[in-house]
């Protein structure tokens, strides 16, 4: 699966969290931005955990702050 | 002025938000004088006390009370020293005996506190490239041993076995693996199922270790805790376990049939780097253990009494955190902190102690009043307590 592939599926993945509707590009972050707690922040990442079979663990979270992050930390977690 | 402190800034105002209000202050209670395992002098009152951890009442036990003094006086005041050098007295190799019959274990090894078993036994066993698999509501001490170590921290749903098992499948072929559980989850006081979670943690190659914490001395046959009760403890490579609850003083442990477990004691730097217990709290441990496991009767009566209190607090209209008692803890689901704090106000004027838990350490960002029961709590003093819970409810129109 491509960048823009991947992207789309997140996409789609974040749209019940985004409560608010913010517009979403790479920059967006999810503690400032997008407001997310550590509650939501643990049904998002189980969310994309499910959808593409993979753990992104506390530690890998702790360094992904924005949506481009998160984007590329799946797609690197895909092809390892 | 901007300097480290700033950060606590939004904490420093809530807290003055709520002492402004004019409710007292629920951190900061003073016990004058105790007077039984169930009954203190707080603020000049007599006060109920239902939010202790003295589960089965040892504290105030005439042979562990002497058991302490004989300690104090053939041992003199404390070690002064670590365990692995001038630390391990005669009383150490007795409470750690004493913990492999409870538990009918092979290894025994005490720390000074339960939390500092969590945090040396998970960050020592658990290394760079291993994963620790975790329930998400899991205790301080045990997210704090997490961030000691180096391995890989992947939480799971709390008591989700299905997300649990997804997280395990997903774990590189090769990698090492370590199931981190508790029995009763202290906030809500709800029992894991075990049985179910163990076998798929088995089935996946994962080493488990369970926290009993709330459970020793209570639940199970033999009051070794909920694995036991469910079945499954010969499958649990590690239990955890505090002297500051059932126990009735303070100190924490871990009990193992690990082959190789007594290597700990070299590599476990919580448990190296720190003084060991006074002797009189190892002696008072000790003969508070023993006594435990002869404790059907007590065990049955807090049964009791966590049932009588849970029905009745359900009639009075007050919403719980679990639909059936599970444990000797009972959480009572408050609307927000300010109201939570009134009633727990409400409460302590009526001559009731009980437990204000707030976010960071509850889920789901909740206000509880934890109720915790006592086998020396007789069953008019749950008919009083309840009595209190409806006046205190109503006039601060909880219910
Ligand atoms: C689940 C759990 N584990 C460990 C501990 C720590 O025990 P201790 O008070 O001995 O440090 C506690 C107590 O707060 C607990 O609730």
């Amino acid at each position: 699966m491509d960048r823009a592939q991947t992207d789309t599926r997140i996409r789609g993945l974040i749209e019940p969290f985004n409560k608010k509707g913010v517009a979403i590009d790479d920059t967006t972050t999810f503690a400032g931005d997008l407001e997310f707690d550590s509650l939501t922040v643990m049904d998002f990442v189980a969310a994309i955990e499910d959808e593409f079979d993979i753990i992104i663990s506390m530690n890998q979270q702790a360094e992904i702050e924005n949506y481009g992050q998160l984007v590329d930390a799946v797609c690197k977690l895909q092809g390892d | 002025m901007t300097d480290l402190f700033s950060k606590f800034d939004p904490l420093i105002q809530q807290r003055e938000t709520l002492l402004a209000s004019g409710v007292e202050d629920p951190f900061n209670l003073v016990m004058e004088k105790v007077l039984s395992p169930t009954r203190a002098i707080c603020n000049g009152r007599e006060t109920i006390l239902l939010g202790t951890y003295n589960y089965m009442g040892m504290t105030f036990d005439p042979d562990v009370i002497q058991a302490g003094k004989d300690a104090l006086d053939n041992f003199g005041s404390g070690t002064t020293g670590s365990r692995v050098l001038n630390g391990t007295y005669q009383g150490h190799r007795e409470v750690e005996d004493a913990l492999k019959e409870f538990y009918a274990m092979d290894h025994a090894m005490v720390f000074s506190t339960g939390y500092q078993a969590n945090l040396g036994i998970i960050s020592t066993i658990a290394g760079k490239d291993d994963y620790i698999v975790l329930d998400i509501d899991s205790h301080a001490s045990i997210w704090d041993g997490c961030s000691l170590g180096n391995a890989q921290i992947v939480p799971f749903k709390h008591n989700d076995i299905e997300a649990m098992e997804k997280r395990l499948r997903r774990i590189p072929e090769g990698a090492g693996k370590l199931v981190v559980l508790e029995g009763v989850y202290s906030m809500m006081g709800d029992i894991a199922p075990l049985k179910d979670m163990i076998a798929v943690a088995k089935a996946n190659g994962a080493m488990v270790l369970v926290d009993e914490a709330h459970s020793m001395g209570f639940i199970g046959p033999n009051g070794r805790g909920v694995a036991e009760d469910q079945g499954v403890l010969d499958q649990v490579d590690f239990v955890i376990g505090t002297f500051s609850k059932s126990v009735g003083t303070v100190g924490g442990f871990c009990v193992s049939n690990h082959p190789k477990f007594e290597i700990m004691r070299l590599v476990c730097r919580p448990y190296v780097f720190t003084a060991s217990l006074p002797p009189s709290v190892v002696a008072t441990a000790a003969t508070s253990i023993r006594k435990l496991m002869h404790g059907s009767n007590k065990r049955a009566h807090l049964w009791e009494n966590s049932r009588t209190l849970h029905a009745g607090l359900k009639a009075l209209g007050f919403q719980l955190g679990t639909d059936v008692p599970q444990s000797a803890i009972i959480a009572v689901i408050m609307p927000d902190l300010e109201r939570g704090a009134g009633m727990w106000e409400a409460l302590l004027r009526e001559g009731l102690y009980v437990n204000l838990a707030r976010p960071p350490a509850t889920p789901a960002n909740m206000t509880l009043l934890r109720c915790s029961l006592c086998a020396e709590h007789s069953s008019e003093q749950v008919q009083t307590i309840l009595a209190m819970f409806e006046r205190a409810g109503k006039a601060t129109g909880i219910i």
